[in-house]
């Protein structure tokens, strides 16, 4: 049995230019010591798929509006925020993108870290400490019992965010999301955290779930991938599928506009326009006016996750329909 | 031989620290830009790569003088750039244009597109009243803007586009360099497809030299005809954009090829990944000799001693490692 499944979420945001459909109707699982990475461009609904999962949606202007996402037996999108409160900082664990602004820079290193365990575990601040001196050790800081006592300034930009997962692993969380963990962070530094990340997660048999816009990053580390596109996940798949054997011409296109992957000096492959406006109402595919294979029907016929292979799920109408492979 | 556009030598660029409320005092320096030679010819594009805080934007703001060099000369086609007064600056400046980052924070909030492209035309004259409207035009084509968006403010933009915004306002004043501080960094990757497509054509076609800042070694490959590599406000490796990518010799510049994320399982699976420790020490007191030793592989006692140069390896290509024989290309196949 999977450890969290997600079943037919909608979240959107009531604003004053129309309502945003942030999220529509995203399905999908993830089992125990797996990692799944969520890859899409900004704005495509992968952060707030995670943030509605741990109730982090300011309600109003965001709503909820229907869905499961059972953890575990209970349901997460259901439950009273004193039960969630008992999950969320314990079984699931976060970490969130930019270290700079996510930690609170008036209170120690120490005193951030042992919140969790004072919340959840009932222990003393001595242990707790105790604790928080051998997680910090574990994500590789030297001198932990010294620093520990430092306020966030004092570290740098890697050094925060191994602060941050030290932080979300000190409750041996069975889930953690990772919100795009290296995106401010150096290329060099960005492998000491995935590194890091991967040895972690090996240890204490974790489920990830990783929310990306960069394939390469993916590439690496996921079992699984998930490609999300205007609110919608278009493919979904084990990592090899997604890159060997695309059935999306989202991904397709995505794939080919990384720069590393192309020949020098040829013009970049871009995908024409923009990504669609969610506060409008879309009939067809969202893709269809960006797309290189679009035909007539695409507009209008509204699309669903649907399985094109054995374990390879796609959106595209005309890749269901066998038309095109991708 | 090309003609040179573009000349750095010796450039330093230095802030000093002070601490101290009433006895305020210098405590030390900051490194920013320490001893750069570098040079760039008509129609080149250069590569800048390097971590945070390595000084590359502060370069780029020292070329411009944004940020006055503290010591070494920057020579623009015969003009030597420190020396000039603010009047001759500013003419210069036309010639030697900027686009920077964020194109959420580089435009003017409460100035519509055509307000923030006129304003260059209109300041130095290369207009007159009525045309001002058919010029702006024609640049917001050049960028692949409808000028129709003319009377739009920056908010009412995507990121793309207001990247493109900022490039046509570089390009107002028809400028012979452009440089570009990471203008593509906070863009999403289709997006930045589109702008380095852009830049390209442009390049082509207004016959530009472009000095090119990013962290990202396969942006900057794309674009760039020369790559350098800078750590800690010195250049450690220069050479032709290919070479560096493919046979980087300089310890540095192999941790910053193998740590690029190849979006390919298989590939990415068999690949030993030379992972640096620690992070970029700080500039106000460098290591001695060679300042990357705390964090290289393959450090000696030497190299704590020893400041290395710029030294020739091959082709159009040096590097500033005193044991560059002895390590060889680890990543070769």
């Amino acid at each position: 049995m999977p450890l969290l499944t997600v079943e037919n979420l909608k979240t959107s945001f009531h604003t004053r230019d129309g309502i945003v459909k942030a999220v529509d109707s995203v399905s999908f699982s993830i089992e125990r010591g797996e990692t799944l990475g969520i890859v899409g461009e900004s704005g495509s609904g992968k952060s707030v798929t995670c943030y509605s999962l741990l109730g982090l949606i300011p309600q109003p202007p965001g709503k909820i509006e229907s869905g499961t996402a059972i953890f575990d037996g209970t349901d997460l999108l259901q439950d009273s925020s004193t039960e969630l409160r008992s999950i969320r900082g314990k079984r699931i664990s976060m970490i969130f993108q930019d270290p700079m602004t996510s930690l609170n820079p008036y209170l120690r290193v120490s005193d951030q870290l042992i919140e969790p365990l004072i919340i959840h575990e009932k222990i003393s601040r001595k242990e707790a400490l105790q604790k928080a001196i051998a997680s910090l050790n574990e994500v590789g800081i030297q001198d932990a019992s010294k620093r520990i006592h430092f306020y966030p300034h004092e570290f740098s930009g890697g050094m925060r965010q191994r602060v941050m997962i030290a932080m979300a692993l000190i409750t041996r969380p069975e889930l953690l999301i990772a919100d795009e963990p290296t995106t401010a962070l150096d290329v060099t530094v960005q492998a000491q955290i995935l590194e890091l990340i991967k040895k972690l997660q090996k240890e204490h048999n974790m489920a990830v779930i990783f929310i990306t816009h960069d394939l390469g990053v993916v590439a690496g580390l996921c079992d699984r991938v998930q490609v999300m596109y205007a609110g919608r996940i278009v493919e979904s798949s084990h990592t090899p599928n997604i890159y060997y054997n695309t059935r999306h011409p989202y991904t397709e296109s995505l794939q080919k506009s990384i720069p590393s992957l192309q020949p020098k000096g040829k013009n970049l492959f871009t995908i024409p326009g923009l990504p669609p406006d969610l506060s409008k109402i879309m009939e067809g595919c969202p893709f269809a006016p960006r797309c290189p294979q679009v035909v007539e029907k695409c507009h209008q016929t509204p699309i669903a996750l649907q399985p094109v292979a054995d374990d390879h799920y796609s959106a595209c109408l005309r890749v269901q329909n066998s038309e095109i492979l991708t | 031989m090309a003609e040179k556009i573009l000349e750095l030598e010796n450039v330093k660029t230095h802030f000093p620290v002070y601490s101290g409320f009433i006895l305020k005092h210098q405590t030390g320096t900051v490194k920013a830009v320490d001893g750069v030679n570098l040079h760039l010819e008509k129609g080149e594009a250069l590569g800048l790569v390097g971590e945070s805080g390595c000084g590359k934007s502060t370069l780029a703001r020292s070329i411009t003088q944004l940020i006055p060099p503290t010591d070494g000369v920057i020579q623009f086609k015969d003009k030597t750039l420190n020396d000039l007064s603010s009047e001759q600056l500013k003419k210069v400046r036309t010639d030697l244009q900027m686009i920077f980052q964020d194109p959420y924070a580089s435009l003017n909030p409460r100035m519509t597109v055509f307000d923030t492209l006129a304003e260059p035309l209109i300041a130095h004259n290369r207009t007159k009243r009525k045309n001002t409207s058919q010029e702006v035009s024609t640049l917001m084509e050049k960028v692949g803007l409808s000028p129709r968006l003319m009377r739009k403010y920056p908010h009412e933009f995507s990121g793309g586009q207001r990247q493109r915004i900022a490039i046509a306002r570089a390009l107002a004043l028809n400028p012979s360099i452009i440089v570009a501080d990471e203008p593509v960094s906070a863009l999403d990757v289709s997006i930045q497809a589109q702008i380095l497509n852009l830049l390209s054509k442009l390049r082509k076609e207004f016959d530009l030299s472009i000095i090119f800042i990013a962290h990202d070694l396969s942006v900057v490959k794309h674009i760039s005809d020369r790559i350098a590599v800078m750590y800690l406000g010195k250049i450690v490796e220069i050479g032709d954009a290919i070479d560096i990518i493919e046979n980087p010799r300089h310890p540095y510049t192999q941790a910053l090829v193998s740590a690029i994320p190849v979006p390919d399982p298989e590939r990415e699976k068999a690949r030993k990944r030379t992972v640096l420790l620690g992070d970029p020490p700080s500039p106000i007191n460098p290591p001695s000799g060679c300042s990357f030793h705390p964090r290289c592989l393959y450090a000696t006692e030497e190299c704590a001693k020893i400041t290395p140069a710029l030294a020739p390896t091959g082709k159009n290509h040096s590097a500033a490692c005193i044991r560059i024989d002895e390590i060889g290309n680890p990543s070769a196949p």
